[in-house]
């Protein structure tokens, strides 16, 4: 008897101590490893997505704004399939439940633990869904990018992606200072994900910078809709146009056509947002003639009186004939500007050496970036001296052979407006270039600007260029499209490039429609009364002095095209 | 152990002799040690549950209600004298058996097992009633005869307890019939047996363990019994209730984290956590100190129903006290086992403080007996 209780008693103490031995073995000599496993399941680190840095114009409009909003995912073990819930969720998600199920369904067999079910929704919205309180389901918040003028000035802003990184224009190249950085803290979750506690704040975000762009939005909008309705009424296939600031070499306006809409872009076509401007080259045609007219003027070969004789309207050359658009007859150098005579221009480069000219071309920007710093800017073609016959030689005096961008057109003319200096082109707000280069004696500038003045006269090709209480100075091109074997008779690019007031530059201005198929198709006709209309309220944006009140009736006037 | 009990008395006939010294009012039976231990578990348990079932006051309020059934059903019982409750022992296990029979025959199936019988108005758990009709069927049986029973007394004893178990793992129902089987067991060791007996007995159970292994378990059982051995093959499926377990009571170090503060818990990584594992939450917030104080409350519990066991004043009694208090102490020993790891999971609850569960009224019953066996006695010999 005694030693039967004995025995229960012992057993009785044998359990206890049995179950005290492995309390003890857990919390105390397993206590760290344990601890820390359950720390592991618990404490998660957690981005705090950081503000992006506003776009704005050079006058502090917005171009592009970050708002905030919410995304709402799903843990899909976590989400029962078949729930009331998941319905009403489906609901305010404006989803088909079906869909919803099934996305969530397919990364359950995939093994993953996460899912988006819709991003950037209304913060309200997401309000409403937090309240549902639904298992597996969370939300995250997150900014999302507006761009308040849209179409107007989506190439130049570009837009970001919808995890708010830059994907193109601007919003690219300027994603270093506009990211900011993102924050940290240290927090509890529970089983399913949701956030319970925050413990700690481990580095604040650090919201990106605004930026100013060098865009004028209300110039913007004129650029805008001036060349929108010129490519409409052309029945053109496309179009650019781009205005820089003559003294500081900013892009004050920049626009193509088409366009889209960088808030909406599920129908984006890649057509679309190709930003002509800086990644299409063209060959710039007759608008060319003033830089071969320039460097023979610095080479001293000439000067603006020297006549030259291009009867009988056309030279042949190595079996091949430039051809004029009739016979001028003994010209002067200003004349074969105004009359943009091929056969003139063709003769001047002739006379000059090959390599002087390939190194005044360089010089004024040709076959070179102009390091914007526009994602996917390029550079255009300058084909080197050595590899010139004649022919080449002379049509590229009147811009064939080469090739250029809109921007690369606009550069090289600002450098005429400004005396001969050549300055780097800025999107982004400046006072003052940056590193400027002097390429271009400034008499021959003033003389080669005097000459582009005369094309703009009603004596000109381009008198619908005319603006009212200002002088203009300008040149056309209407460029043969090329095609296999040669150049279309019958597909043209219209430009105009030229700046004002034309006794001291300010705006520099590049009109390019491409393909007009309606009854007109001359640069002088197209795309300079296109630059009429954008100068005569650029001038004005940017308080440039009249400088033609004298005969300001000119502009009525309208004179043949060339 | 070595008086012959006789059964001169009828349950009709009333033969209390001298009233007990241990009722609130003259008549009424109650042992105070044993009540008043059971309702510091139970409000130590209340506490772990409020914080295990976060903080949510109708679970409190339908543990209490249990609670309060359940401590009624324990006075209730404690009112009747034991030779009532002897008298009606082959009885209630002969309907036990049917009823048993009846659950796999009838029985409503929930959680993969048939454990269940609807009698229309409430389902009831047959295998709860076998917890006290096993042992009490064996000691009715043995207390026959002089102690130790002969060898073929033992084999009968042993077919009273195997033909339940059976019929109650077939439901599947592995933890109770654990308990079921370990009550009877118990009460076949507190008889004297001897030792070389018990080692055989062992050997054999050792030796029938591949049989259960291959032909009585179902898969489910198996795989619990995997897990078990190595919880890191599948810390995702079947391994994550004993990981997550015991990275809870790890965490709890020394001297916890303190009442709802428990993380694994508190943010619902550890599962089960106000039924079956609700010790790995009050583990986690109480720490080692803590389970010095919950294992003291249940030695406490044990001690006393050992001190009943020991005053008891016939085989009958002694046996089925000895029985019933020595199971509670499996109760404990095998939830804390598998919580930890020591054993597998095999579903048994922390007794008083886990949620819910038919096992409560039963547990409390147990001990209304002990309390009738301790408060009937003769304090004179007649």
């Amino acid at each position: 008897m005694v030693w039967r209780i004995r025995m229960v008693l012992a057993g009785v103490v044998l359990v206890s101590t049995f179950l005290l031995w492995r309390a003890f073995d857990i919390q105390v000599m397993n206590n760290e490893f344990l601890q820390s496993q359950g720390d592991a399941r618990h404490l998660r680190t957690v981005k705090m997505p950081a503000h992006r840095g506003n776009l704005l114009d050079r006058n502090g409009e917005p171009l592009a704004i970050s708002t905030p909003v919410a995304s709402v995912w799903a843990n899909p073990i976590d989400v029962k399939l078949q729930s009331a819930e998941l319905k009403q969720l489906a609901k305010l998600l404006e989803k088909n439940v079906q869909d919803v199920r099934q996305s969530i369904q397919q990364k359950l067999n995939e093994g993953k633990s996460f899912v988006y079910l819709k991003r950037q929704i209304d913060p309200t919205l997401a309000q409403q869904i937090k309240a549902l309180q639904i298992p597996g389901i969370g939300i995250q918040r997150e900014y999302r990018r507006y761009y308040p003028t849209a179409e107007v000035s989506a190439h130049v802003v570009g837009f970001t992606d919808v995890d708010d990184q830059g994907q193109e224009g601007m919003e690219l190249s300027l994603e270093q200072n506009l990211s900011g950085e993102p924050g940290q803290r240290r927090v509890i979750k529970d089983r399913i994900g949701r956030i319970i506690d925050t413990l700690a704040l481990q580095k604040s975000p650090m919201p990106g910078t605004n930026i100013r762009l060098s865009i004028d939005r209300r110039l913007q909008y004129l650029a805008y809709k001036e060349l929108k309705s010129a490519v409409q009424q052309h029945k053109a296939k496309s179009g650019s146009v781009v205005v820089l600031d003559v003294d500081t070499g900013e892009v004050l306006a920049l626009v193509n056509q088409p366009s889209f809409n960088p808030n909406n872009r599920q129908k984006l076509k890649s057509d679309e947002y190709r930003n002509r401007a800086v990644t299409d080259v063209l060959e710039p045609g007759s608008t060319m003639k003033p830089f071969t007219i320039a460097a023979a003027l610095s080479a001293k070969l000439y000067n603006p009186g020297t006549q030259i004789n291009t009867t009988p309207g056309y030279y042949t050359l190595m079996g091949k004939t430039i051809r004029d658009f009739r016979n001028y007859g003994l010209i002067d150098v200003a004349t074969i500007i105004q009359k943009s005579s091929n056969v003139g221009v063709s003769k001047m480069a002739l006379q000059m050496d090959r390599e002087l000219l390939w190194n005044a071309y360089s010089d004024y920007g040709f076959g070179r970036a102009t390091n914007s710093d526009y994602p996917g800017e390029i550079s255009g073609v300058l084909p080197f001296y050595s590899e010139w016959d004649a022919l080449e030689q002379a049509t590229m005096s009147y811009g064939y052979g080469l090739s250029v961008t809109p921007l690369q057109l606009a550069q090289a003319y600002a450098m005429i407006a400004a005396g001969g200096v050549l300055r780097p082109v800025s999107f982004v707000a400046t006072v003052k270039a940056k590193d400027e280069t002097r390429v271009l004696d400034k008499s021959v500038a003033l003389q080669v600007g005097a000459m582009l003045e005369l094309v703009t006269s009603n004596q000109g090709t381009a008198a619908a260029a005319q603006v009212k209480a200002y002088r203009v100075a300008g040149k056309t091109g209407t460029v043969h499209k090329p095609q296999a074997g040669g150049y279309a008779e019958d597909r043209y690019i219209a430009l105009f490039a030229g700046f004002a007031p034309a006794s001291q530059p300010k705006l520099v201005c590049v009109v390019v429609i491409n393909e007009p198929s309606g009854k007109d198709y001359y640069g002088g006709k197209v795309a300079a009364p296109v630059f009429s209309s954008i100068m005569q309220g650029g001038l004005r944006f940017v308080n440039a002095p009249p400088d033609g009140l004298i005969n300001s009736n000119v502009h009525m006037a309208k004179a043949g095209a060339g | 152990m070595s008086f012959n009990s006789s059964r001169q008395y009828s349950p009709w006939v009333d033969r209390r002799q001298s009233k007990s010294m241990m009722g609130i009012v003259r008549g009424f039976h109650l042992d105070w040690p044993l009540f008043a231990g059971l309702l510091v578990l139970s409000v130590v348990g209340l506490f772990i549950l409020y914080s295990a079932s976060g903080q949510d006051l109708g679970t409190i309020g339908r543990q209490v209600l249990r609670l309060t059934m359940a401590f009624m059903v324990m006075l209730l019982i404690a009112q009747i004298p034991p030779h009532h409750l002897e008298f009606w022992t082959p009885w209630v296990f002969s309907l036990g058996i049917v009823l048993l029979l009846a659950v796999l025959l009838f029985g409503d199936v929930g959680k993969g097992a048939q454990r269940w019988l609807d009698l229309g108005l409430f389902r009831f758990q047959p295998s709860e009633l076998m917890k006290i009709a096993v042992p009490m069927m064996v000691a009715w049986y043995l207390s026959e005869k002089a102690m130790p029973p002969s060898f073929l007394r033992i084999l009968v004893a042993l077919s009273i307890i195997v033909v339940p178990v059976t019929l109650i793992m077939k439901q599947p129902d592995l933890g109770t019939s654990l308990l079921v089987g370990s009550a009877g067991a118990i009460v076949l060791l507190l008889t004297g047996i001897s030792w070389w007996l018990i080692g055989t007995a062992g050997i054999l159970m050792a030796a029938s363990a591949p049989v259960a292994w291959f032909y009585l378990m179902h898969d489910y059982q198996r795989q619990r019994v995997l897990t078990f051995l190595s919880p890191e093959n599948d810390p995702l499926g079947s391994g994550y209730h004993i990981i997550q377990s015991k990275i809870a009571i790890g965490s709890g170090g020394i001297y916890g984290k303190g009442w709802l503060n428990g993380t694994q818990s508190q943010l619902d990584f550890l599962p089960e956590r106000s039924t079956d594992f609700i010790f790995a939450v009050f583990a986690e917030e109480f720490g080692l100190i803590g389970i010095l104080f919950l294992l003291s409350i249940f030695s406490y519990i044990v001690m006393r129903g050992l001190r009943i066991a020991y005053q008891a004043q016939d085989t009958y009694t002694r046996l089925l006290a000895g029985s019933l208090v020595l199971t509670f102490l499996v109760y404990v020993f095998v939830n804390i086992g598998m919580v930890s790891g020591l054993l597998p999971v095999v579903g048994v609850p922390l007794p008083l403080v886990s949620y819910g569960g038919t096992s409560m009224v039963t547990l409390m019953a147990a001990f209304g007996v002990l309390m009738s066996i301790h408060t009937h006695r003769k304090l004179l010999p007649s």
